[in-house]
């Protein structure tokens, strides 16, 4: 990831005011990322699109280019905004981990939209990366006899319990095992990501991932101007071009940059933890010592970084 | 130079001319031709949002389609092996033949994949040097492999053969046997490597069963004869390949047995599903028998399994096997059988209920039903133009040596 972990680019505007309420290990996230400079408004460059090459192979310069790139796609697409690419790296030291509290989860869908808001998934056709299961009490993790389709204004429904589902940024992703074009890889930081340019829409990973995590742009997605986040990340919510595979990245524009992801930051009843695993004080860390954590099928041996438990 | 030259032009001359009916079949094959480039058109524009596919159900009808195709270049070369076993005296019009049909399918399989890939403009990132392909992990990039080196193993086979006896020589034994011995096993290793793309996927029951690759080989085994039978019989009727009834009969008698296989294979696979009755039997329940009211795919399914064993019956027997009705009816419920089975059959439900037990129920679209015309269509005229080349020389009636030979033939003698 020379390419990109060592790049230098602006701090986002609200990485500073939130890096207070979070824990330690994002205070070095921030201080990583405010040694980062900009490059973005770099000069353009018409060869790149379709001879482009994989991202691991572009020099610092091609993906400064094609940030600037990216920024003008937008501008012309959704208009005059604050746009701002990035390619922020992973740092040294930080391995992204996830839990969720089933106890408290009511299946209110909040986190399902604001993802889809932070993201910039398509509004039509919807594309959703969060799946919330409702779950009937009595058969407990049951997918097949699951809903996703209830309605969430009466929620928590009586005899119903809810498991939303995103990608679990395996350690062992099948996924990336079967991408012919190497598309797809899992960065030092945990988080298994998309290149969009690089993606041939073959979907053999919406096959082979067992957590139904992987979405495709059957059309070109369509996001109202005002509703498009303008800091956008080459491997993240940058709006998809139509026909290539996407997905979760732990919101890889915020959490990289000292931020939580949108999803957890909304969660109305603090389902949601997210931190560093490799830090011993982070969040995950202690609720993955304090409580009892396991993960979604684990008999397939993917070993998700996205652990479920029930704290109460 | 001047050789290949002649051999191209002599090409030209025997696929531009021919009887009505010939014409007439190239007409129809014009518009489905034309109907695939209208439907893939309008999907290049809007889309694979054209197709029924969705999230859920993210591989549908056209990789079904080149599932089944698979299996028919696999198994078109594999007949090569009782001609050869039962020493027929046509072996060479028998190779030619088969891997021709293998040249054509193989060609309609890369068309599959390349009409159901969401972004074809990027297809060039799995070469190697100036792609990056994810070899060997990915099961795709084998299957890349195998199947253009089988296309590769075929087409010069059959180019060797048909230039060498255009120009009145032997064809040179010490390349065309190597070749024709590797192409045997290379078959199987496309249909394998074919069946591996699906087993290996873990987060899919209904395709994680070691028995799949087994039960794709029985099954092309059954279907890739099926149209050789058909063709044999009518190239017998109109050029002078001498192919005895008992070399067909023979082959019958093997597709009995293959089907026999075949069917015993499904049944030990239900037979588990059901007497475990896991939460893995969805899929087969799915497939025969439909989920909370979805019950699209099950007619097809009992339908294939009702042909394939009606076929086995029609085969064993000796009497309903000598009967030319009866074996043609069992050459056509084999093939109908198999493309169920082997396509829709085999993705659709190893996608439904998807992995978050979601139920959605696929059927093609119109765009997708042009598309795969369109397909069939590129296939159906590469075999009839490469019949239309090989048949005259391979009995003799055309060679660099003879003037305007066609003219001299008895007219509409000329397959199709």
């Amino acid at each position: 990831m020379s390419a990109t972990g060592n790049r230098s680019l602006p701090v986002l505007q609200q990485a500073a005011p939130e890096a207070r309420a979070e824990d330690p290990s994002r205070r070095q996230f921030l201080q990583a990322a405010a040694a980062a400079g900009a490059a973005a408004a770099l000069g353009a460059c018409d060869v790149e699109g379709a001879l482009r090459r994989h991202f691991k192979e572009l020099s610092k310069d091609e993906v400064a280019r094609l940030l600037a790139k990216i920024e003008r796609d937008h501008a012309r697409r959704f208009g005059k905004k604050d746009w701002k690419a990035t390619a922020l790296g992973p740092r040294p030291g930080v391995e992204f981990g996830y839990g969720l509290d089933l106890s408290r989860c009511i299946g209110c869908r909040r986190c399902v939209y604001a993802c889809v808001k932070e993201n910039n998934q398509s509004r039509d056709p919807q594309i959703h990366w969060i799946r919330v299961l409702e779950m009937d009490k009595v058969r407990g993790v049951d997918v097949i006899e699951s809903d996703i389709y209830y309605q969430a204004d009466a929620v928590p429904r009586p005899g119903k319990f809810y498991m939303p589902v995103q990608c679990h940024q395996c350690r062992n992703p099948p996924c990336v095992k079967v991408c012919p074009v190497q598309a797809t890889w899992t960065e030092p930081d945990g988080i298994t990501v998309v290149d969009y340019d690089w993606c041939i829409g073959c979907r053999c990973c919406m096959a082979a991932c067992p957590y139904g995590a992987r979405h495709f742009n059957w059309t070109e997605p369509h996001i109202e101007a005002a509703e498009v986040n303008p800091d956008l990340h080459i491997l993240g919510n940058r709006v998809r071009p139509k026909g290539v595979v996407e997905k979760c990245t732990f919101c890889i524009q915020r959490t990289r940059a000292g931020r939580y992801p949108a999803c957890v930051e909304i969660c109305p009843v603090g389902a949601r933890k997210f931190g560093n695993l490799l830090d011993p004080s982070s969040e995950i860390r202690y609720v993955m010592e304090n409580k009892r954590v396991f993960v979604f099928k684990e008999e397939l041996n993917t070993r998700p970084r996205f652990y479920y438990f029930y704290a109460t | 130079m001047t050789g290949i030259l002649r051999f191209l032009q002599g090409c030209v001359r025997l696929v531009t001319r021919g009887s009505r009916w010939y014409y007439a079949w190239l007409a129809l094959l014009a518009i489905m031709i034309a109907t695939g480039i209208a439907g893939y058109s309008s999907q290049f524009r809007h889309g694979l949002i054209a197709t029924n596919m969705r999230d859920q159900v993210s591989w549908a009808f056209y990789i079904g389609n080149f599932t089944f195709l698979v299996g028919v270049a696999a198994a078109a070369v594999l007949l090569v092996v009782p001609a050869y076993v039962y020493q027929w005296k046509p072996i060479k019009e028998v190779v030619v033949l088969g891997e021709m049909l293998a040249i054509s399918a193989l060609i309609m399989c890369l068309l599959y994949i390349l009409v159901d890939t969401g972004s074809p403009q990027n297809l060039w990132h799995i070469f190697p040097l100036v792609g990056r392909p994810n070899f060997p992990s990915s099961m795709l990039v084998w299957d890349a492999i195998v199947l253009n080196g089988y296309l590769l193993i075929n087409a010069t086979v059959v180019i060797h053969i048909l230039y060498k006896l255009f120009h009145g020589q032997d064809y040179n034994k010490k390349i065309v046997v190597p070749l024709v011995l590797l192409s045997i096993p290379w078959a199987v290793g496309i249909h394998t490597v074919t069946a591996f793309l699906y087993n290996g996927m873990a987060a899919r029951p209904y395709w994680n069963a070691s028995i799949l690759a087994p039960r794709f080989l029985a099954s092309a085994f059954c279907s890739g004869p099926a149209i050789l039978l058909v063709l044999f019989q009518v190239l017998r009727k109109t050029t002078r390949f001498n192919i005895p009834d008992e070399a067909i009969w023979k082959i019958a008698e093997l597709m009995a047995y293959t089907m026999f296989f075949n069917l015993f294979l499904l049944g030990a696979e239900i037979f588990k599903e059901f007497y475990s009755n896991t939460e893995h039997v969805v899929f087969t329940r799915y497939l025969f028998f439909g989920l909370h009211g979805h019950r699209a795919v099950a007619p097809f399914a009992w339908f294939a399994v009702a042909a394939s064993f009606a076929a086995f019956l029609l085969f064993v027997i000796p009497r309903t096997r000598r009967n030319a009705v009866t074996l043609n009816l069992g050459c056509f419920l084999i093939f109908a059988g198999v493309f169920i089975e082997k396509g829709m059959g085999l993705v659709i439900p190893g996608m439904t209920p998807d992995t978050l037990g979601e139920i959605y129920e696929y059927t093609p679209t119109m765009v997708e039903w042009m598309v795969a015309a369109g397909v069939f269509g590129i296939g159906f005229l590469v075999y009839t133009l490469l019949v239309k080349i090989a048949v005259p020389i391979l009995e003799g009636r055309f060679t660099a040596g003879m003037e305007r030979p066609l003219d001299a033939a008895p007219g509409g003698q000329v397959a199709h």
